[in-house]
């Protein structure tokens, strides 16, 4: 009798842990929850105000080519075209993840599929080390090694497109590559051995078998590494020359999103125009980052399917 | 026994993973249109020795292999044997069923398409019979476009010796393919086995001693390393000449 209440008195003492346990996790999580509609509802209300109370239309927000937001254009309304900065953030990231790509696989399969000892002792730790150099190291690298060799080799003033594009590949380039890495040794070892079985060669079998059943990971690897190449701000600020003009080429200075967004965020006021409509450039961006999440997940599943 | 007659012919043949010793000088010959069956404890070498026939061995790092192995009188350790075409001579199935993530048209079509062969009707010819001499075809006509991996396991080790059979191997080492399915689908290989037995030699390791004597015209038993006896499986199972073997088949260890 005594044991058995002492054993139900011990059972309540556990259920009543484990229920303790829940509610502090289900705090935790709501709290998070809670941060993130936050943000998420001040970036949308101020991002959106300047489309209701500003009197901005998202045509021209959008498509318009000119950004001065301080003054007024001809047709009378403030000159907020983003298109330069849209246009900006989409070149430098396309132009980097273009050249990051081939580079990364390469070099994953290099890694995983031709020289593993070489790839574990040297080129792992080495990306592991890149991975975690912080962002402004990367532009001040850019800064004075990139930028004057565009000076250089193009004359101007070396601030451009093709600048930020280059710092943004290198930055991205080990977070890429040690993702495909990853994704690459999760290729059963049984289907690289029942190819070379049939008869197929080492470089057949790399392209065939394990690249293909790879894809999904590799795509989204790549997708990763252009999510942080649009969200890069710092380093691209440094090199591409912050110029709100429209990209003409790849060699004069230029702007994206995230560069005229901490040039400017501190110098307008709250409430104003010209502070609403940076808010309409940061609205984008966690658009875009929303976007590239989807896409993530969207191809992890279609991979799933197969 | 005159050389000429064996398609495979393996001479004291050694193997090292790196200083352990895996096979102890293993001699033993392949007649041609015949099942052997190797049987043997866990990790006595029949895993390792089969692989030592299509050099799956080279792509373990630090193995070493000396004595002799001849392919119809050709050796095919020696540095001017081409792997790749050694590889299309001697196919495998592996234990786990391990069909590519494609679908299961193309998981037949493999072998064809890196051979460099590019005539569609050709290749879909090709692929249709193959699935009919695996006994499968009638499985999987429907959805031929559909993952192989959605297949059931017995499926997929038919679609899987489909595929081997597409590259018209002279010889197909099976290492436990029916080790984990069910009997349905192991009675079904059996018999599909005995089938192919008119066109293909076939090396099989299998742990089921009933399988063994339902399919194989030889019987070869390994043990630590050593081939300790080989002969007419008949004979293996009814009179065997060493005590080790009496004494795994009536199975008093391993
Ligand atoms: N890659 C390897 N590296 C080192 N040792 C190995 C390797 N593969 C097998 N061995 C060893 O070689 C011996 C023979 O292994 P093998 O796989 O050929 O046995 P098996 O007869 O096929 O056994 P099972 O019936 O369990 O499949 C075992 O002692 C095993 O531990
Ligand atoms: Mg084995």
């Amino acid at each position: 009798m005594e044991d058995s209440q002492k054993k139900l008195a011990e059972h309540s003492g556990k259920s009543r842990l484990e229920k303790i346990g829940k509610t502090i996790s289900f705090l935790c999580i709501a709290f998070i929850v809670f941060v993130v509609l936050s943000i998420l509802y001040f970036v949308a209300s101020k991002g959106i105000a300047t489309f209701t109370k500003d009197g901005v239309s998202l045509i021209d927000f959008l498509t318009g080519k000119i950004w001065n937001p301080g003054s007024i254009g001809e047709n009378g309304k403030p000159l907020t075209g983003a298109l330069p900065m849209i246009a900006g953030s989409f070149i430098v990231t396309l132009l980097a993840a273009a050249v990051a790509t081939p580079f990364a696989i390469g070099a994953a399969i290099f890694m995983t599929e031709i020289s593993p000892t070489v790839g574990k002792k040297i080129l792992q730790p080495v990306i592991e080390l890149l991975v975690g150099i912080p962002s402004v190291v990367y532009g001040f690298i850019g800064l004075s090694v990139v930028v004057p060799f565009m000076r250089n080799t193009f004359g101007g003033s070396g601030f451009g497109i093709i600048s930020a594009a280059i710092v943004l590949f290198v930055m991205i380039l080990p977070t890429v590559t040690s993702m495909s890495v990853d994704t690459l040794k999760s290729v059963p070892r049984y289907y690289r051995e029942a190819s070379l079985a049939l008869g197929a060669t080492r470089w057949q079998t790399i392209y065939k078998v394990v690249l293909r059943s790879a894809t999904p990971g590799l795509l989204t690897a790549v997708v990763f590494g252009m999510a942080r190449a649009f969200g890069e701000a710092l380093a691209v600020q440094m090199v591409i020359g912050n110029a709100a003009l429209m990209p003409t080429n790849l060699i004069t200075p230029a702007s994206t999103l995230t560069s005229i967004l901490t040039m400017n965020m501190g110098n307008t006021v709250m409430g104003t125009l010209e502070n609403n409509v940076l808010w309409s450039l940061a609205l984008i961006l966690l658009v875009m980052a929303l976007f590239f999440n989807i896409l993530t997940r969207w191809i992890g599943k279609k991979g799933a399917m197969n | 026994m005159t050389s000429e007659n064996h398609i495979i012919e393996t001479k004291d043949v050694h193997l090292y993973y790196g200083k352990k010793e895996a096979l102890k000088g293993v001699s033993l010959d392949f007649l041609p249109n015949e099942i052997t069956a190797l049987i043997g404890p866990s990790g006595c070498g029949k895993s390792t020795y089969l692989r030592t026939l299509n050099r799956m061995n080279d792509l373990i790092p630090d193995v070493t292999v000396t004595g002799n192995v001849t392919f119809e009188n050709k050796d095919i350790y020696s540095p001017k044997m081409d792997t790749v075409e050694l590889r299309k001579k001697i196919g495998m199935v592996f234990q786990q069923p391990n069909p590519f993530p494609f679908s299961i048209f193309e998981n037949v079509a493999y072998g064809l398409r890196i051979a460099g062969m590019k005539d569609k009707a050709k290749i879909a010819e090709i692929v249709e019979a193959s699935l009919k001499k695996a006994a499968v075809w009638e499985d999987v006509k429907d959805k031929l476009s559909k993952s192989a991996l959605a297949l059931s396991g017995g499926q997929q080790q038919r679609v899987c010796i489909a595929r081997v059979l597409a590259v018209e191997p002279a010889i197909i080492l099976l290492d436990e393919p029916t080790s984990a399915l069910d009997p349905v689908s192991s009675g079904k290989i059996e018999r599909m086995l005995l089938e192919l037995k008119e066109e293909y030699t076939m090396i099989i390791v299998t742990h089921n001693m009933q399988q063994a004597s339902r399919i194989s015209d030889k019987t070869a038993f390994f043990l630590d390393g050593h081939l300790i006896e080989h002969g007419e499986t008949r004979q293996i199972f009814t009179n065997p000449h060493k005590k080790e073997t009496e004494d795994y088949i009536s199975g008093r260890f391993g």
